[in-house]
């Protein structure tokens, strides 16, 4: 029997940060990220979950003190967001080179200036480099299950990379909807105990990222690479078990109306359900429209977007960020790459949007379906930026 | 679907009758959404929450603009704000005031949109139970007993999701107080 729970986006990473039993907890708090460090330091204190919570000064020791934690072979949970992630960065790297298995919780949010605590995502895009796997929830019921997928990605011995889940700030952070929970009992059929792969031991001391110059860097940062690259079909199998397990089915990719669809947008986040919406309206209008969301980011799902792609002729890529004197922003320069060597590809144009919290309402998407209408009829784009929802 | 718009000021709890709706509905086996408007929160400055009820699968997340349903539970906005709280409210909506008397600038706008039109006097509820001007829960309980949107049981068992001991006890009492004693005004 289903048991539906009314939670937000933070109260629901919370609930499944407990439910999985994470042994360390190293936050400092950040809006819109709070209320799931502040619930978890609760359930802590409250003795209803058995793990250190490290108060700590800073985001930048938080996640030093995670890296340590997890080597230690602890299974272990951060948060942060915005400029609580960019205070992070320097640590993210190494988080991901000493292939810990963190998980994180990413309350997306503008970075400053000017100060905006509202939705961007300039801080998931500032990891995309960074060794990280990163996934991104489009509702609050994806938050909770994505949650317990991240646990059990970082931690398969074939994957071995920290993991964010990204929710969006406070569309999907502070907004409640019904969420189906599990029993605490069932979890560990889908997620076990973490087995440490080669933890500390005070009686064999060994090195964590020891100097290394030209005669190894090299070797060991392609290895990084190619680690990454492989855990791709491991990532698909906890996403297959997953399924089995909860009967919520997970993909690298979300679609809907692709098979035949002429013209598509794709999107990130809280806003694909409403550019989802809008393609159930124009559907029914007739209008071959479709839309693509990544639930998986990093790594990014290339062979997949390939195969959705055909045949379309041309592609919104909407970012909810800015990429400054960059060809294109993030996802655009994504799919871009991903589509270089492609014949017959789409002809492809950037749609900025939502930036700091600005609402994407139905409306704009029609505008972006419009504008790639134009682009598939004359078979050329005449923008290849377009920003939405501004004031002029 | 069905759009609720609270309006209310800070420190009055618009944002909990809010929740505690969304929280009524889940219990009947719909899907809902509930959401804040954020800004600076201060005490006394105007707040708005949202509510979305649905059959089914609510897929989308932007902002309520065409309310079927506004929510009135400060009395001072019903003088200070009347394009605010009317704004996007669809024609033949629902409007739903703590007051004992409709102004006439909102009852004219109401028969031009054919609005239906509840009042309760959740101040003097308020006063009654709490001692304290607590107007939430009360105007919860009307809303639900003017639309249907929830029944007092399911909203009765949501508070019980919020509060505990005495100050459970006193807003049940409110809430059933407001159910029984809101009135529709002929437009």
């Amino acid at each position: 029997m289903a048991r539906i729970v009314g939670m937000n986006g933070d109260t629901a990473v919370a609930y499944a940060v407990k439910q999985a039993d994470v042994d360390v907890i190293a936050a400092y708090p950040i809006t819109p990220q709070t209320i799931i460090v502040e619930k978890l330091s609760e359930y802590v204190n409250n003795g209803e979950l058995n793990a250190a919570y490290v108060p700590v000064e800073s985001e930048h020791s938080a996640l030093s003190a995670c890296v340590g934690a997890s080597l230690a072979g602890a299974r272990v949970f951060t948060a942060t967001a915005s400029q609580g992630l960019a205070l992070m960065y320097e640590i993210l790297y190494i988080a991901s080179s000493l292939r810990t298995t963190i998980v994180m919780a990413l309350g997306n949010r503008a970075f400053s200036a000017p100060i905006n605590i509202h939705c961007s995502h300039d801080d998931a895009y500032a990891v995309r480099d960074a060794g990280w796997i990163e996934l991104f929830a489009e509702n609050v019921q994806e938050a909770y299950d994505l949650t317990f997928q991240a646990f059990r990605i970082a931690e398969d011995k074939n994957v071995l990379f920290p993991t964010i889940v990204n929710l969006d700030g406070f569309i999907l952070t502070h907004s409640l909807e019904g969420v189906n929970v599990f029993e605490d009992e069932e979890i560990p059929k889908f997620l076990p105990p973490k087995e440490p792969v080669n933890p500390i031991d005070p009686e064999k001391p060994v090195s964590y990222g020891p100097l290394d110059l030209f005669d190894y860097y090299i070797e060991h940062k392609k290895q990084q690479a190619e680690a990454l690259k492989a855990s791709y079909p491991h990532i698909l199998k906890v996403f297959e078990e997953f399924r089995e397990f909860s009967g919520r089915s997970y993909k690298p990719l979300k679609t809907l109306s692709m098979e035949d669809a002429e013209v598509a947008v794709i999107i990130l986040g809280s806003a694909a359900g409403t550019v989802r919406d809008v393609v159930r309206k124009l559907r029914e209008k007739g209008e071959k429209v479709g839309v693509v969301s990544l639930t998986l980011y990093r790594p990014f799902p290339q062979e997949e977007l390939v195969k959705v792609l055909k045949g379309v002729k041309a592609v919104a890529v909407m970012d909810r960020s800015y990429s400054y004197g960059s060809p294109g922003a993030q996802l655009f320069m994504d799919v871009a790459a991903t589509l270089i060597n492609v014949r017959d590809k789409p002809l492809l144009f950037n749609v900025i949007y939502g930036l700091g919290g600005r609402d994407l309402k139905p409306e704009h998407v029609v505008q972006v379906f419009e504008h790639a209408k134009k682009v598939a009829k004359e078979g050329e784009v005449p923008e290849k930026e377009v920003w939405i929802g501004v004031r002029e | 679907m069905i759009e609720v718009r609270w309006h209310g000021r800070g420190g009055q709890g618009v944002v909990t009758s809010s929740e505690l709706l969304a929280r009524a509905v889940l219990r009947e086996g719909k899907y809902v959404q509930h959401f804040p408007e954020f800004g600076p929160e201060r005490r006394g400055a105007p707040v708005r929450a949202f509510t979305r009820i649905d059959d089914k699968p609510i897929d989308i997340h932007y902002g309520i603009y065409e309310p079927d349903i506004v929510v009135v539970i400060d009395p001072v906005l019903l003088s200070t704000n009347v394009e605010g709280i009317l704004s996007g409210l669809k024609n033949g909506g629902y409007l739903i005031l703590n007051t004992t008397k409709v102004p006439e600038g909102i009852a004219r706008i109401a028969k031009e949109k054919d609005l239906k039109v509840y009042t309760v006097d959740a101040h003097k509820i308020a006063l009654e139970v709490f001692n304290r001007p607590l107007y939430n829960t009360p105007m919860l309980g009307a809303l639900v007993k003017a639309t249907g949107l929830a029944s007092l049981d399911s909203v009765l068992k949501a508070l019980e999701e919020r509060f505990k001991g005495e100050i459970l006890e006193k807003n049940k009492i409110a809430v059933k107080r407001a159910y029984e004693e809101v009135v529709k005004y002929e437009v």
